[in-house]
């Protein structure tokens, strides 16, 4: 059973990926025993139209094996009407969560208008996964070169909204070491595996994360799946370690959040 | 000076030690004994929770690139923790290159400290790594040198050549004869990077240039250029050159393109550890639409063919 936190949806717009097709994909999370994926869209990364974006992750979602694909709708707050935007994602189509590509939407995480979309989204209940890298930075077209996320502020915005739940998706080669130490420390945030690196890498990342707060993730289609089910034999991890990776601390994740005290 | 001793080994005798394969039903029957879990199925890892189905393929792996940046205070030390995860991810042998801490621009003093540390890890491997001799091409003399010591005389197999010095640049021609008197290939790192590379880092191109130079010789491209799309098309119409695809996140489609473009045969697959995984790099072969066979040639089949000549000369037998 795995929970796979970091799936995409529609096509990137520089190159076919060979599960870029509904389909494909489907077959392909079928394949590798993932039972429930987190799907963002790549759409969301460059359309300017949120709103339909949106509306036809949900349906893409809904034509999949029910409870196989749980959407997570794209917020742009530099675009104007972003609160109907969130507003929908939660009311109309009941998402668990929104996924936020600060680093292509062109904003900073010291902008005021990203502290009020957290807000919002703590008030509303959402689960928040920032994008902080999608592809290496060394490797991207001439013509969009798209820097990581510097997540430099995000400890004093979680510090300041306790109940926030937020999950880093690509962290794992930018964000590393004593900023990792500093996030865990500000709230509830978590770290996915796709982009973790080095031998016998979730060994390594347990020594600096707590077991509770890794999640499995892809990064599919752009990555190939194999990448992060292999890493769970890569490391030596317990059943129970490894249970908690592959699906239960995203079960977890997506109940009700925990308020939590001082 | 003690570590020139060190290589002085009955290193033929350890290398086709004939007793080191390591099955991947091996590995997965190890681990689900140990208590390891993992409940994922595909058609490389099976649940753990259970042996292994028979009808799984299995697949001979060997790692192509690989470093000692790897807790440990010694070699030694460094390359058992590398092959403990080799271990569990079924691959066979391994190939290293370059010590510890690295320099762009090594003297040939620290080339030869590097080569020492490759060495030993050589020896303590007992048959499962194999290296190939580290060289910066702006000593020309040196390198020379260094090839009679750990390749003719020694027990390497081939030459890694990083970012000192662009690649097409004439002074590599004598280290380029050299190698391919001795049969030895030639591992060039290359990458096109956006954000630009080194001074003396290499392109595919650069490559390309190379071989064409050097049509009896054999080129190893890692990483496959790095900016893949970029890479492989660069050495289409070098015959000489393969594609290993080490090194680069694990990006959908790599090896398909490498396939369709260069062939099979032109493909081979290294994850340089251990800066990379083991798994991210597996799996872009694993993971690739090409045929049973194809993964065959590149997880182990192509660079046993490129190594069975100088492997000839020594006396040794796979």
């Amino acid at each position: 059973m795995i929970v796979d936190v970091n799936v995409s949806l529609s096509r990137w717009p520089f190159r076919r990926l060979p599960c870029d097709e509904l389909g494909r994909l489907i077959e392909k999370l079928g394949d590798c025993g993932v039972t429930e994926a987190w799907a963002g869209s790549f759409d969301g990364v460059f359309h300017k139209d949120i709103g339909s974006v949106n509306a036809r992750l949900l349906d893409d979602c809904r034509r999949s094996r029910p409870g196989l694909l749980r959407p997570f709708g794209s917020v742009n707050p530099t675009l104007g009407g972003w609160r109907e935007d969130l507003r929908r994602c939660h009311e109309d189509y009941h998402m668990p969560g929104i996924r936020l590509h600060p680093a292509y939407h062109g904003y900073r995480l010291d902008d005021p208008v990203f502290a009020e979309l957290l807000t919002q989204a703590q008030r509303r209940g959402l689960i928040v996964q920032l994008v902080v890298r999608i592809e290496d930075p060394r490797m991207q077209h001439p013509l969009m070169r798209v820097p990581d996320v510097d997540t430099k502020p995000l400890p004093g915005l979680l510090t300041a909204r306790p109940e926030l739940r937020l999950v880093l998706l690509g962290a794992l080669q930018s964000v590393r070491g004593q900023a990792i130490t500093q996030l865990i420390r500000a709230g509830e945030v978590y770290f996915e595996i796709s982009m973790l690196e080095g031998v016998g890498g979730i060994s390594s990342l347990l020594g600096r994360v707590p077991g509770d707060r890794i999640l499995f993730g892809s990064h599919c289609p752009f990555f190939i799946l194999e990448s992060a089910t292999f890493k769970l034999q890569e490391s030596e991890l317990l059943r129970a370690r490894a249970n908690a990776i592959t699906h239960q601390n995203a079960r977890r994740l997506l109940k009700a959040p925990v308020v939590r005290q001082g | 000076m003690i570590l020139e001793t060190i290589h002085v080994i009955d290193w033929k005798r350890t290398m086709q030690s004939p007793n080191c394969r390591i099955t991947r039903r091996a590995v997965l029957i190890g681990a689900a004994q140990a208590g390891v879990a993992a409940s994922v199925t595909s058609r490389y890892q099976p649940s753990l929770a259970a042996e292994p189905s028979a009808s799984l393929p299995e697949y001979l792996v060997w790692d192509v690139h690989g470093h000692l940046n790897t807790p440990g205070e010694t070699p030694a030390e460094r390359i058992d923790n590398l092959l403990k995860f080799a271990d569990r991810m079924g691959i066979e042998r391994v190939i290293v290159f370059m010590g510890y801490p690295w320099a762009y621009d090594p003297s040939p003093e620290d080339v030869r400290r590097q080569n020492d540390q490759v060495l030993q890890a050589l020896e303590r491997s007992r048959g499962r790594a194999f290296g190939f001799a580290y060289l910066n091409p702006k000593h020309t003399e040196e390198s020379l040198d260094e090839m009679d010591r750990c390749v003719r005389d020694g027990p390497m197999v081939g030459v890694k050549l990083w970012v000192a010095v662009r690649c097409h640049e004439k002074c590599l021609d004598p280290i380029v004869r050299h190698s391919a008197r001795l049969k030895a290939p030639i591992l060039q790192h290359t990458w096109y990077k956006i954000t630009g590379n080194l001074p003396g880092e290499s392109t595919a191109a650069d490559l390309a240039l190379l071989a064409a130079r050097h049509p009896t010789a054999s080129f190893i491209a890692a990483h496959a250029g790095g900016d893949w799309e970029r890479g492989i098309r660069a050495i289409r119409s070098a015959a000489n050159v393969t594609a290993e695809i080490s090194g680069g996140d694990p990006t959908a489609g790599v090896v398909e393109m490498a396939v369709r473009e260069l062939g099979a045969e032109r493909v081979m697959y290294g994850s340089d550890f251990a800066g990379r995984s083991f798994a991210s790099q597996l799996a872009k072969v694993l993971g690739a639409n090409v045929p049973e066979n194809a993964k065959r040639l590149i997880l182990a089949g192509n660079i046993k063919r490129m190594l069975a000549p100088i492997l000839a000369t020594k006396g040794i037998r796979l």
